[in-house]
């Protein structure tokens, strides 16, 4: 072992409580930084899965222009044989058409305007989690059957429950009037207000029936699972589309641009407050260092009579907090890496999340994401910081006088 | 060949109100392979006279050569390579690096000088036999005599054979067999390698082993006196 090295390890090792108390301060920042930062991952991990399965899917297949203004008029031609075509290709995910516009929906007793989607009974439930949340009656069942599943707000709004019959009223593809009488298949309840409200589903060859839509739809949605690979997936599905109609391929982000910014928001609070639990580390190495350099005056001015430059010395200081360091690295990845390995298998809870999550449609448990970024940016950072802060003493060394040191008790 | 010229050296330090004059307008010529010992009373300028002359510090005015070369007007660096290379330092109390062994002590200033590895462990066991601590190598100064400790802090200073020596009361800490042993060690020295040393100290068997004592009084010399050795 070098010699230099061999005297670093050394230093540090001549205070053993205090050399042990930052190196713990380190270890515990970076396994707590470990685990909460694979949580944090884990946690929009689900929250965009979440948000995507519900309704959006990963990826959707829609006529140029439609993101932007949603026009009925602005449809993907022969879009069940397109979405087959796309099973076909892609057999690993799940993907369902659709077709969507607005309607006035009424009751016995009172009418509302409401967004009518038109879904494929068979491949719906694949790509959203809406069906899972029918808590009344049924999800559609058939392709042309004359029925609709409606929102719990709605239901409550229109005072009808399942079975009723209701009235739609729209305007077609061509501008005609659209016009439909359904049984109420079935009733969600996805706890959110305004979606309940004003989401009602039909099946897609009804609704391509009633709306003049001539076998067009409006977009079709792929399920990949998880977000990972989407950006691949986006390329292949380009690739797929048939050249006769242009067609334009969106992927999660721009069609849920709100779900990044929140993430973005969200990392931005969290990382403050890793901030400060990263400089609280910095200012007890800062300490340990400054006061290792103080009670090694007379040592110093020995070793610069000798013939050592202070750049020499302040880099053995920088050396002994590299190792102190390191050791907070690995020791701290390692039990972070452990603790998070553990709870992304057995997951992790907090009384009432069950209840929530069965109301939510929501797993009753969460499960951090381990990852190569998760276990080891926040050590990393840690690590830096511990060097910056002993850069103040080590450069202090330059002030340091040979014979001034030498008198130093 | 004059090993050390110091030419009109003046240094005052303030202490309270008052200053105190450490080197008074002082002037000295050391040849190769001198054997000096300053003699002084405590405040008599002999150390600060010794640090001028290692680089240790800067005297107020006047010069100081090693070897035919000015080093009052060096940089920081320039003086701490200086020391590296061409001078050793003895000190009082040992001053030796607690978490190192002897041996390790003894290689530390041949890895900054850069020796390599195999090198330098052998000079240092080489060095470490010769001031006759030959099986003590792996002991860390806390596990040994304070003669001993000295004899590892000599074994630091000459390993690299400096032509210059620079002690500061070496043998203050030391019993009188064990100073005896010392300062044979430095006249073999000394006499085979022509190591010039310059010993700083009020011990009389010390100064009974100089070639030349100079005896300094309010950082002047009052005494300059060729003798023979013991």
């Amino acid at each position: 072992m070098n010699l230099v090295f061999r005297l670093a390890w050394r230093n540090l090792w001549r205070q053993p409580r205090r050399t042990w108390l930052t190196t713990g301060a380190m270890v515990f920042s970076n396994t707590l930084l470990v685990f909460m930062i694979s949580l944090q991952f884990g946690m929009y991990g689900l929250m965009i899965d979440n948000t995507l399965q519900a309704f959006t899917g990963h990826l959707q297949v829609q006529a140029p222009g439609f993101i932007d203004d949603q026009k009925m008029r602005q449809t993907v031609e022969g879009i069940v044989p397109l979405a087959n075509e796309l099973r076909g290709e892609f057999p690993d995910q799940h993907v369902a058409a659709r077709a969507n516009g607005f309607a006035l929906i009424s009751s016995a007793e009172r009418s509302y305007g409401v967004a009518v989607f038109g879904v494929q009974p068979e491949y719906e439930p694949r790509v959203s989690t809406l069906p899972g949340l029918v808590a009344t009656g049924r999800f559609l069942e058939d392709n042309d059957a004359t029925e609709i599943v409606i929102g719990a707000a709605l239901a409550r709004n229109l005072k009808v429950g399942v079975g009723d019959e209701l009235t739609l009223l729209g305007s077609g593809k061509d501008g005609s009037f659209a016009a439909a009488v359904v049984n109420i298949a079935g009733i969600f309840d996805s706890g959110i207000p305004d979606f309940d409200r004003s989401i009602t589903e039909i099946p897609l060859g009804l609704f391509q029936d009633v709306f003049y839509m001539n076998g067009s739809g409006h977009h079709i949605v792929l399920n990949n699972g998880g977000i990972s690979g989407v950006a691949e997936l986006k390329a292949r599905v380009e690739a797929t589309l048939p050249s006769d109609q242009e067609l334009a391929v969106h992927d999660w982000d721009r069609l849920q641009p709100g779900l990044q910014q929140a993430i973005k928001a969200d990392m931005s609070s969290a990382f403050f407050m890793y901030g400060i639990l990263v400089v609280l580390v910095a200012f007890s190495v800062l300490n340990t260092q400054l006061m290792s350099v103080l009670e090694r005056t007379h040592e110093f001015g020995i070793v610069m009579s000798l013939g050592l430059t202070p750049g020499r010395l302040g880099r053995l200081v920088l050396l002994e907090t590299a190792i102190m360091g390191l050791l907070g690295f690995l020791l701290g990845t390692f039990l972070g890496g452990l603790l998070t390995a553990w709870l992304s298998v057995n997951g992790f809870a907090y009384p009432g999340m069950e209840e929530m999550a069965v109301k939510f449609n929501l797993p009753a448990r969460f499960y951090p994401e381990v990852s190569t970024l998760s276990l080891i940016s926040g050590p990393m950072v840690v690590f830096l910081f511990t060097i910056i802060a002993a850069l103040y003493p080590a450069l202090r060394l330059h002030r340091l006088h040979p014979v001034e040191a030498m008198r130093a008790v | 060949m004059t090993a050390v010229r110091c030419v009109d050296l003046c240094k005052t330090y303030r202490q309270g109100e008052e200053d105190i004059k450490a080197l008074d307008h002082l002037s000295i010529e050391i040849v190769e392979g001198g054997f000096v010992c300053l003699s002084a009373p405590s405040g008599g300028g002999k150390t600060t006279l010794l640090n001028a002359i290692g680089g240790l510090d800067k005297p107020d005015s006047g010069e100081v050569y090693i070897a035919g070369r000015r080093i009052d007007n060096l940089s920081k660096g320039e003086l701490a390579e200086l020391r590296l290379r061409k001078i050793g330092f003895v000190f009082q109390a040992f001053n030796l690096i607690p978490v190192l062994t002897a041996r390790e002590n003894v290689e530390f200033v041949m890895q900054v000088q850069g020796v390599p590895a195999a090198e330098r462990g052998q000079k240092a066991l080489d060095i470490l036999e010769e001031v006759g601590l030959e099986g003590l190598e792996d002991r860390r100064p806390a596990d040994m005599s304070g003669g001993q400790q000295q004899r590892v802090a000599v074994a630091r200073a000459i390993v690299s054979r400096p032509a210059l020596v620079l002690a500061d009361e070496p043998t203050a800490n030391l019993d009188s067999k064990t100073a005896d042993g010392l300062m044979e060690l430095f006249r073999e020295l000394n006499d085979h390698h022509n190591t010039t040393f310059v010993i700083a100290t009020h011990d009389k068997r010390v100064m009974s082993y100089a070639k030349r004592l100079i005896r300094m009084l309010d950082g002047r010399i009052v005494e300059d006196i060729a003798q023979d050795a013991a």
